[in-house]
């Protein structure tokens, strides 16, 4: 590979900012934590059967009892006495699963309408556009609790209101990237040569309207996450089985008053690192994406 | 621009209609709130009764369609729970809310424009830079998290502000309005400013990048050259091109600091439409959570308006309505 290449050219533009390295850094350490929480965390907080009663919310530092892996509950207890450490590495996996999921969703169905509103124009375009406009006239946070108390609860219908609410962002900037893309001559080569409308679509104009999706979808993972915490965090989120990071908040809500903030702040702190870093990732790929900006 | 106004009016009744139609037939389905209301213990026919008086014994369509009649002439059903017409209970905590909303809103601004002005008008400064990565950190707080710290810090451990409710009232042409007593203002300090903070972070980013922009125009330099002070390039002719943007987004973002609320009021026990609305939904109290629906629907689409019109009458550029 020669040194020009543009994923070469693509990486030291983005480390040209310290802040999105460090924030690449934490975004890598939280998926890794999160993607090998069973071998790392304490305990398993699932287990019901392992939980002390007798250690319930216990300050962090404290001794541990028999079944962890490590000698002190590094981050204290919960009202169960379950290790929160082990609690919010389970849950960070919860909360990270569930966002990206509806997100890799949002994003195929978002991305393929916009494309194909913009390849397509008439009627298809101007109905989608419609139905998009007006949905983002809406607050995220209303349309999802609004379908929360409408589908029930459960992960699934979590999901389906996190999709629900992002797809029309993709369907926009998608529109948006392929209109620019449609108007120049490879589309029109690739038309003359009689190629299928799918294949241009997916082959052509799709990939070439990737790079605003891509920084779109990071601001749109990482408001997922946030709002997915909030519904739990509501009592309308994910099953209380496996708490997500949200959940293990609210959890903690009824302790704060009387001081014992660990059991909220903690899980908290997770969900900050968490969306921080997704934002300080997305806010220097949006400067080294933007054709705008380009040196 | 009146025939403009005619079609927005009458795709937001679509809206309206569509909605309510969705969440009528949802709510139908997600649970039977005569289990909820009735007493655990009551027999079979005590719950016929129940759903008898509460209309909930009729087929969904017939129910729907006695909501929508009803809806014509201004009345959107009775609460299971209250015992009240949805409308009333609904009205009776709208002052709460948007109290706070226009408190955060405020806040937000008060602090935003000067901050998001420095930030760039001088782009490197250390202070601006201090100011930026403070807005990230702004954008990244999950505000429920954030309601919890501060009350944490505010209220357990220093005991400087109230952590729940609201403070006394006092009545203003009707309305019960609490921040004009300094009680009443101490126990909105907390809320709003939970409210207010993910607003702050996204009028700095907005203001900033506005000036960065305008300050490389030919006008900003034109004003310059004709030697006007600084003061005067900035606050006035800036601050003119900056309005028009910031209003807007400012419009809109008071729609979503009042959805916002619903957060916000659960966290601080602030009886304003928004708890109600929780509280609603878990109750499955169909006609409150339809109702607050219709009349939040109806104040976006009145700030929405409003908004299209202020646009276009700050900047002559814009022509609603025109043909694309």
């Amino acid at each position: 590979m020669n040194r020009d290449s543009p994923l070469a050219r693509f990486a030291r533009d983005f480390s040209e900012s310290r802040l999105a390295l460090a924030g690449l850094g934490l975004l890598a350490g939280v998926l890794l934590l999160a993607l090998f929480a069973p071998w790392i965390a304490p305990q398993n907080p699932y287990d019901l059967a392992k939980l002390d009663l007798l250690d319930a919310r216990l300050p962090p530092g404290s001794k541990a009892g028999p079944g962890l892996t490590l000698s002190m509950y590094a981050l204290g207890t919960d009202g169960q006495g379950r290790d929160m450490l082990s609690a919010i590495l389970y849950g960070l996996r919860v909360s990270l699963t569930v966002g990206v999921t509806s997100g890799v969703i949002a994003l195929t169905i978002g991305a393929l309408a916009g494309v194909l509103a913009a390849y397509l124009g008439g009627r298809f375009e101007q109905l989608l556009m419609r139905v998009v406009d007006i949905q983002l006239g809406f607050p995220a946070i209303l349309v999802a609790l609004i379908l929360i108390a409408v589908l029930g609860r459960g992960t699934d219908k979590v999901i389906v209101a996190l999709v629900t609410v992002q797809w029309a962002y993709y369907a926009r900037t998608a529109r948006s990237a392929a209109l620019v893309e449609r108007g120049k001559e490879y589309i029109e080569a690739a038309r003359g040569l009689g190629l299928s409308p799918a294949r241009i679509v997916l082959k052509h104009l799709l990939p070439n309207a990737l790079p605003p999706l891509i920084v779109v979808a990071t601001v749109q993972v990482a408001h997922a996450i946030a709002l997915e915490a909030t519904l739990s965090f509501l009592g309308l989120g994910l099953p209380t089985t496996e708490p997500s990071l949200g959940l293990l908040i609210a959890n903690g809500y009824e302790y704060l008053l009387s001081g014992k903030y660990w059991i909220s702040v903690y899980p908290g702190v997770a969900l900050l690192a968490t969306i921080l870093s997704i934002n300080l990732v997305g806010d220097q790929l949006r400067d080294v994406l933007n054709p705008r900006l380009a040196k | 621009m009146g025939v403009y106004a005619l079609r927005r009016l009458a795709q937001s009744l679509v809206v309206l209609f569509v909605t309510s139609g969705l969440v009528f037939a949802g709510l139908y389905l997600v649970g039977d709130p005569v289990e909820i209301l009735v007493n655990p213990n009551a027999d079979q026919e005590e719950k016929l009764r129940t759903a008898a008086a509460l209309g909930l014994d009729r087929p969904l369509l017939h129910q729907y369609a006695i909501f929508l009649k009803g809806a014509f002439s201004g009345d959107l059903g009775r609460s299971f729970v209250f015992g009240q017409p949805a409308l009333e209970v609904i009205l009776e905590r709208m002052p709460a809310t948007l109290e706070l909303a226009f408190l955060a809103m405020l806040i937000s601004v008060a602090l935003g424009i000067p901050l998001g002005l420095y930030a760039g008008l001088r782009p490197h400064a250390l202070g601006s830079r201090a100011i930026m990565a403070g807005s990230i950190l702004g954008f990244s707080l999950p505000t429920f998290w954030v309601g919890l710290l501060l009350i944490l810090v505010f209220a357990v451990q220093l005991g400087w502000l109230p952590s729940t409710g609201r403070g006394p009232t006092e009545a203003v042409l009707g309305v019960p309005l609490s921040l004009l007593t300094w009680e009443g203002l101490r126990h909105a300090l907390l809320p709003a400013t939970n409210l207010a903070l993910f607003k702050l972070s996204l009028i700095i980013r907005l203001v900033r990048a506005q000036v960065r922009e305008q300050a490389l125009l030919d006008y900003v330099k034109f004003a310059r050259a004709k030697g006007l002070p600084r003061s005067r390039v900035v606050g006035v002719h800036l601050m003119k091109n900056i309005l028009i943007p910031l209003v807007t987004v400012i419009g809109l973002e008071l729609g979503s600091v009042i959805a916002f609320a619903i957060v916000t009021e659960s966290i601080f026990a602030w009886p304003g439409m928004g708890k109600l609305v929780i509280d609603s939904i878990f109750q499955l109290d169909r006609p409150v959570v339809v109702a607050y629906l219709m009349v939040t629907v109806f104040l976006f689409i009145c700030i929405n308006l409003v908004v299209d019109l202020l646009y276009s009458a700050l900047d002559p550029r814009v022509r609603l309505g025109a043909a694309k």
